[in-house]
């Protein structure tokens, strides 16, 4: 455990944290980016250089976007008078502490992180892309499917019904 | 503490608390990203265990992490689009004001 772990770990729980905590739904977006961001710098750390620039294209650069723009057409940004925790709220929380609790044992009490360290393995862009090529080309191809219907269903979905609107 | 066990740590503290986001807040909108952040905790997970693993020259870790982020990204994108279709019918993305369908 090193010192850039430590520091990227507690960046991101921060911004997580934050995230979830904050009043206004904008900062907590923004926290939220630095939360992604912290995550792309922990995969940097492990080794995935490929998945933590797509971690970086996707997460802070699509999906903040997207929450944005959702938080401001749906004018919900100003809305600071109301509780931000739901009735609900005491039961999630202790939910959300018990599974961790349950989660923490069980890391701490498994064989499998007694191990020795392997050495740093390689997974350049060359072979990633070797294998999504040769071994993995169905599940991409299902991925490119999924993607068009998802992009279609979200189209139709936020899309005002002409009918309606005529 | 072995470096896994830290990041597994790491992961199931992200996956808490997203999971206690998902559950607590009444907007809409923080509940999705909330379901996002444990996306994003079991992403680490399956990276930390490529890295620690036995095999690490199958990049079965960093494939399942890119498809796991391929999906991620199609459910935001649909989950906001049904946000935005239900903020159109009911004017509120606040959850605890969704209750039409209530016995």
């Amino acid at each position: 455990m090193t010192v850039a772990f430590l520091i990227l770990a507690a960046l991101t729980t921060a911004g997580m944290a934050a995230a979830m905590g904050l009043r206004n739904l904008v900062h907590c977006v923004l926290a939220l980016t630095l939360g992604f961001a912290g995550l792309a710098a922990l995969y940097l750390q492990l080794g995935a250089q490929f998945v933590g620039f797509t971690q970086i294209l996707v997460y802070v650069g699509a999906v903040a976007i997207l929450a944005v723009f959702a938080i401001m057409m749906t004018q919900s940004a100003g809305s600071m008078t109301r509780p931000v925790f739901s009735s609900a709220w005491l039961t999630g929380s202790l939910v959300a502490g018990s599974v961790f609790a349950v989660l923490a044992w069980a890391i701490c009490s498994s064989a499998a992180s007694r191990k020795m360290l392997p050495p740093e393995p390689q997974a350049t862009v060359h072979q990633i892309g070797d294998a999504l090529m040769h071994r993995f080309v169905l599940p991409l191809e299902i991925i490119g499917l999924l993607l068009t219907v998802a992009l279609i269903g979200a189209v139709v979905l936020a899309m005002h019904g002409k009918r309606e609107t005529q | 503490m072995s470096s896994l066990t830290s990041y597994l740590l790491l992961s199931a503290l992200l996956f808490s608390i997203g999971l206690a986001g998902a559950l607590t807040r009444r907007s809409a909108i923080l509940v999705l990203i909330g379901i996002e952040l444990m996306l994003n905790a079991a992403n680490l997970n399956l990276l930390a265990f490529w890295r620690y693993g036995p095999n690490p020259a199958a990049l079965t870790g960093i494939m399942f992490t890119i498809f796991s982020i391929s999906v991620a990204a199609a459910e935001a994108a649909v989950g906001l689009g049904l946000i935005l279709a239900v903020y159109r019918h009911s004017r509120t993305t606040d959850l605890d004001k969704m209750n039409s369908m209530k016995g």
